[in-house]
């Protein structure tokens, strides 16, 4: 008789969701999903409120990356006060928002590293669960749990003192930001006492990756065959090609690395990018057009962001890139696990960049704002840690909003994260007389790859749980796991 | 040190961020001295640094559990792995943390509040506004009890 297995709640991991797995007759994989079972219904509530309320407000929608969407609001309205479209703000509104962002990055990316990924990697997949966590890691490499801890704290430093506040920040505004840095500010970042200053930082980014590339090394199986399938790639890329996380033109290329979206203005992304929804999953299935559904699909977020750019422009995070591009000869890397790898590498240029803009003296005098001629419509884009975010707003005679349409990183990964537990699944659960502990948490570490927060991208409230259901070929539920 | 964490652009759930505001004006107001107060939506791993040197931490969050009210109990380090399914961490896991790494860590509670509404608001539902004034006055009388600080 065929089984199928739910795997539910996906640990560590934000969100809801649910991985079913139907076997055959002789366990063999016959089928996979990746399933998300609650809808929130934000673009709706949105609707009637002041469009100026959309930056704070938006930072309901998570208490993980509130940072991402209140920048992603904040640049569609930038159009709507005729502030332009990501690159009209004065010197100092663009380097602050920034400065924000790339606080974020580092500090959402060190977390996924150091809390979510590092144990799987310390203690290997199929571990004790109960010592596959970060106290497992500090009792192992106290030193990495620090540098964990620290760089968490010093990209919310950054983000406090930019947004004005850890919780609601108010810092950009449509058209700008609404603060200076302050020259205290300023020099604890790059003058403070070890660690909490930007060097340090710096030194601890160059650790991690070492730490990751000596894991590689030494675990080439895991990391280059773990989890790979073909896929296309979409981000964001400054207009000469650079690595850019705040603004500029939306490329995708395909497996091969051909370019398959032309450094195409996002304030078009409906000319080139639908949605389509599957009856099975709450969370709607993004694609090119061009491509079509089954062709079209494409993975976003770091390991896309390597595959797309074609250099970064931060000289120590670029000869990290030269070293990744040339261990895949020059390619995209299809390999999931190399996520893991990318996010280092913007770790690494996320402290360069801090470094650069807080030394740079638009960032404690200068205009703040701009603005011009108003509009009805405004487009936002941005490259969020887990990938392209996209904010789209229409405001009535009133000044309220009247049309949202909000696409998240994880919602642009729903079929990569769908095709890398098919493959997951395939190669380490086919076949075999028991499901273990261990391969469940394999196919979690697929998915944890993706750092994929499914609470925002289902608009879903609560906490984020897994099940794994195994399925006869009769459709009888035979085995359920929940964490 | 009073932390509270919740997402108060959800109704109950910013309970615990509301009774902090107002313990931090009274400690103004009162000039009590000692207490740090801090605010954010939820706890993570960098809060057992931002613990470790303290003596005594109240961590304030609203709860949906089958309390009354409030309901105020002792942190015991827990480092289990349901502790950490999320992005967010719980007290005990970052009381776990916190000694593993900094090997000294505060005496450590939960002050729950009960709440009932977790819409898109940002007032909170005539329920929690009583518990909150009932968890207000509850550290209050805390902070200024001399045998707690001794214990």
């Amino acid at each position: 008789m065929g089984r199928k297995l739910t795997i539910e709640p996906i640990t560590r991991v934000e969100g809801h969701g649910k991985v079913t797995i139907h076997l055959d007759d002789l366990g063999n994989i016959t089928q996979t999903r990746l399933h998300i079972v609650e809808f929130r219904g934000f673009e709706r509530f949105v609707q009637g409120r002041p469009y100026w309320e959309m930056p704070v407000l938006v930072q309901r929608l998570c208490g993980i990356c509130p940072v991402s969407h209140h920048l992603a609001a904040a640049k569609a309205l930038d159009m709507i006060v005729g502030a332009g479209t990501g690159d009209g703000l004065t010197p100092t509104g663009e380097k602050m928002r920034r400065l924000m962002h790339y606080g974020q990055m580092f500090q959402s990316h060190s977390l996924h590293f150091f809390h979510l990924a590092s144990p799987d990697l310390v203690f290997g997949i199929d571990s004790d669960p109960l010592k596959r966590n970060i106290i497992g890691v500090a009792l192992e490499n106290k030193d990495l749990a620090i540098q964990g801890v620290m760089m968490r704290k010093f990209g919310q430093e950054i983000i406090k003192a930019t947004a004005g506040k850890k919780i609601h920040g108010t810092g950009a505004i449509p058209g700008g930001i609404n603060k200076h840095l302050t020259t205290e500010e300023r020099d604890s970042f790059i003058k403070g006492k070890d660690p909490m200053n930007i060097d340090k930082m710096i030194e601890w980014s160059q650790v991690a990756i070492e730490f990751f590339k000596d894991y590689h090394k030494k675990n080439k199986e895991i990391i280059d065959h773990f989890s790979v399938f073909p896929s296309n790639y979409m981000s964001l890329v400054r207009k000469d090609g650079a690595m850019d996380l705040y603004h500029g033109v939306l490329r995708a290329v395909d497996k091969d690395g051909k370019k398959i979206l032309h450094d195409v203005n996002y304030q078009d992304y409906l000319q080139y990018i639908d949605e389509e929804v599957r009856s099975w999953s709450y969370m709607k299935f993004p694609y090119l057009k061009e491509f079509g559904k089954k062709q079209g699909w494409y993975t976003v977020g770091p390991l896309a962001r390597m595959n797309t750019a074609d250099f970064i422009p931060t000289p120590l995070a670029q000869k990290e890139f030269e070293i990744f591009k040339d261990y895949n000869n020059g390619k995209p890397s299809n390999i999931s696990m190399h996520m893991h790898w990318a996010r280092l590498i913007e770790i690494l240029h996320s402290a360069e960049m801090m470094k650069e803009l807080l030394n740079d003296p638009d960032m404690v005098k200068g205009d703040l704002v701009i603005k011009g001629q108003k509009r009805n419509e405004g487009i936002g884009l941005i490259e969020a840690p887990r990938g392209t975010l996209f904010h789209h707003y229409e405001i009535n005679g009133k000044d309220q909003i009247s049309m949202a349409n909000l696409i998240v990183s994880t919602t642009h990964n729903n079929q990569p994260m769908n095709e890398a537990v098919n493959f997951i699944a395939r190669n380490h659960l086919s076949g075999q007389a028991e499901i273990t502990e261990g391969m469940l948490n394999a196919v979690e570490v697929g998915i944890r790859a993706y750092d994929p927060c499914l609470s925002c991208a289902t608009h879903a409230f609560g906490k984020m749980p897994l099940e794994i259901s195994l399925y006869d070929s009769n459709n009888n539920l035979i085995d359920l796991k929940r964490k | 040190m009073i932390y509270a964490f919740g997402n108060p652009g959800r109704q109950d759930d910013g309970l615990g961020n509301r009774c902090v505001e107002e313990i931090e004006n009274w400690c103004n107001d009162e000039h009590i001295p000692n207490i740090e107060t801090e605010s954010n939506y939820q706890l993570n791993i960098e809060d057992a640094a931002e613990i470790a040197d303290k003596n005594i931490v109240i961590f304030v969050d609203a709860s949906v559990e089958d309390i009354e009210d409030i309901h105020f109990t002792i942190v015991e380090p827990y480092e289990g792995k349901s502790e950490f399914t999320t992005h967010a961490a719980s007290p005990a896991f970052v009381l776990a943390l916190c000694i593993k790494v900094y090997k000294r860590h505060p005496r450590t509670y939960l002050l729950q509040i009960r709440g009932y509404e977790f819409d898109f608001k940002e007032e909170l539902s005539p329920g929690a506004e009583k518990n909150l004034q009932k968890a207000v006055e509850f550290i209050k009388q805390k902070l200024t009890d001399p045998e707690f600080e001794m214990l």
